[in-house]
């Protein structure tokens, strides 16, 4: 234990530890856990569920009934109640996986009932051959499988409001979830398919009541794109494009056409609704980008966290996650005294190429006034930038791929809520 | 961009893609062996019929736009009894997205993004009506609905007169006011990407 201890070493103000001290076993039995303390069954009580049978094994699992007020955060449009969505809440999950069951959605009429029986992806166009596939013939297909992010490119959008809006870390930031998806490599279909040589773009649209559609560059069709219809070990959820969807790693959220039935490849982009009236970004100089597809390198502390109370002075674990569209993370580095200093956080293995990345670091709160950062940099050197040098760069009509570091501060009552530092 | 500056550009990218796509097969092959099995090729060939039937995508060439025509005069009638609840008098203060006016705004702190004021190209309005609109009907609408809505549309923004005919000739060629206010953050193939 004391040679333990001996590794919480400064690494940078206002309590930050050296992240090598989270590779020591049992240094971590200081910190104090951000949960409620158990009232009952502590020895010499006997619990219950010692003394009783529980029930059988079943077909279906389902979470601790104390575990229920997990949910996403819901919003819906006014008299458009299936354009809306839901946020992953972030800082009640751990690890980088996100459970199907709390994957973020955004839809933009609703989730469609599909009967896969019914469903059929249709690639046209640009081809030598028209080609219908189904579920079955698809699931013959080889397979591969990827751990990928998926970030609407609203994602924390409004954070470019003049006043910090009160909400946790996933009420903030939950457009972004994280899945193992398994499916087909467009590009195995696209050969089949035999694409001319005039083709520069495929037009994917889904089988919903908006079929939403996005062009996408014929490159990154045959580059990464997967026609996914396993997600995290089971078939799709139908918010999230049962029974298939697109995957394009690392790119902005709607472009990954959920319920996927058409791709028309072509020799110029459809200029859909959503991709120029909408997720296009409009400058300070009132002229707009178009085709603006990876998400930028980002980060996010998901504890403490927006709405948690410290419970009093000690020994924490800082814990967040990190992603880029563009590859991996190389780094996170932590500040708990608004940016005035940084310490190198420790990064959960696995870290993947265009994943959410957990880091970790240990910090001695001392019960006095704090706020904490984190600030991430990706393989290619990007580095995640503060608010202002975002804003003042694009101004605040831009709306979509905010990825600026975000503040928590903490009080001396370990009240703690989103600021702009 | 001028268009031989575009057409040479094309045939740039061309030569790139070739070249590209032989870099791609090569990388390919070294690295995913796992990955490059054969198709099994399970594909069924589809119909023109099948084709026609679900393809909803209008491209700015007008390519995919469909027979038929329709007026703004003819439109006012269908907006009052399918899109005004939602979207409000002449394309205003409805409780949904404004789709009129706003000219102007852009650079301003509180832009409004209206098929007017924002839309690059008005092939846009046919197409996301055709596959989106009326919210609670979508594909409900016939094809002369459909250019009579997107002619009122573009009357309401002063782009069209009240008894322009709106076709598929006539559509591609409308040039929309804030169409030269888009630039592309990628081009296909282009050096570099």
């Amino acid at each position: 234990m004391t040679a333990d201890r001996d590794l919480l070493i400064p690494a940078a103000g206002n309590g930050l530890l050296h992240r090598r001290a989270l590779l020591a076993a049992g240094a971590t039995a200081g910190l104090v856990l951000l949960a409620p303390r158990p009232a009952a069954a502590q020895p010499p009580a006997v619990p219950p569920w010692s003394t009783t049978p529980g029930p059988p094994a079943d077909g279906y699992g389902e979470r601790s009934r104390f575990e229920e007020h997990v949910q996403r955060t819901a919003n819906a449009t006014a008299g458009a109640p299936g354009a809306g969505g839901s946020r992953t809440p972030l800082e009640q999950l751990e690890g980088i996986i996100t459970p199907n069951a709390l994957h973020f959605e955004r839809h933009h009429n609703g989730v469609p009932d599909i009967d896969p029986a019914q469903h059929r992806l249709l690639i046209h166009g640009q081809v030598e051959r028209p080609l219908l596939f189904d579920l079955e013939s698809l699931s013959r297909y080889p397979l591969v499988s990827a751990i990928r992010f998926i970030e609407c490119s609203g994602n924390s959008g409004n954070l470019n409001n003049p006043e910090p809006p009160q909400q946790s870390a996933g009420g903030l930031h939950g457009l972004v979830s994280c899945a193992d998806w398994t499916g087909v490599p467009l590009g195995v279909l696209l050969d089949e398919a035999g694409v001319r040589p005039e083709a520069r773009w495929i037009v994917a649209e889904g089988a919903d009541a908006a079929a939403m559609s996005r062009s996408v560059p014929l490159e990154k069709a045959l580059d990464d794109a997967v026609v996914a219809l396993y997600q995290n070990g089971e078939r799709l959820r139908p918010s999230n494009g049962y029974p298939m969807r697109l995957l394009l790693p690392g790119w902005e959220g709607n472009m990954n056409v959920k319920w996927l039935r058409r791709i028309q490849v072509t020799d110029q982009p459809a200029m859909t609704k959503d991709e120029t009236s909408k997720y296009s970004d409009l400058g300070r100089d009132g002229r707009a980008s178009l085709f603006t597809f990876p998400m930028q390198v980002k980060s996010v502390i998901t504890s403490p966290s927006g709405g948690m109370t410290m419970q009093g002075a000690g020994l924490y674990q800082i814990s967040g996650l990190a992603w880029s569209g563009e590859g991996r993370i190389r780094r996170v580095e932590i500040s708990a005294d608004g940016g005035a200093s940084w310490a190198e956080a420790a990064l959960t293995e696995p870290v993947l190429s265009k994943a959410l990345t957990r880091f970790r670091l240990p910090w001695r709160w001392n019960g006095g006034p704090a706020v904490l950062m984190s600030r991430a940099v990706d393989e290619t050197g990007a580095v995640q930038p503060t608010r202002a040098a975002l804003l003042a760069e694009r101004g605040t009509s831009y709306r979509y791929h905010y990825h600026a570091i975000q503040s928590w501060a903490v009080t001396g009552e370990g009240a703690i809520s989103n600021v702009y530092a | 961009m001028s268009m031989p500056e575009r057409a040479l550009r094309q045939r740039l990218a061309t030569a790139a893609l070739a070249i590209a796509s032989l870099v791609i097969a090569a990388l390919a092959l070294s690295a995913a062996p796992a990955v490059a099995q054969e198709s099994p090729g399970l594909g069924v060939e589809a119909t023109p019929e099948q084709v026609a039937a679900w393809s909803l995508t209008v491209l700015p060439d007008g390519t995919g736009l469909p027979p038929g025509s329709g007026t703004a005069r003819t439109g006012e009638a269908i907006y009052a009894q399918k899109c005004l609840a939602c979207h409000g008098a002449e394309g205003k203060d409805g409780p949904n997205d404004r789709l009129a006016g706003g000219h102007g705004t852009l650079a301003d702190a509180a832009p409004v993004k209206t098929v007017g004021s924002y839309w690059p190209y008005a092939t846009t309005v046919f197409d996301y009506i055709r596959r989106a609109m009326p919210f609670p009907q979508p594909q409900s609408l016939s094809s002369d609905e459909i250019y009579a809505l997107t002619a009122y549309l573009l009357y309401i923004n002063e782009i069209v007169g009240l008894d322009d005919r709106i076709d598929a000739q006539s559509l591609p060629s409308i040039e929309m006011p804030n169409a030269e206010n888009f630039y592309w953050e990628y081009e296909p193939n282009s050096p570099g990407d």
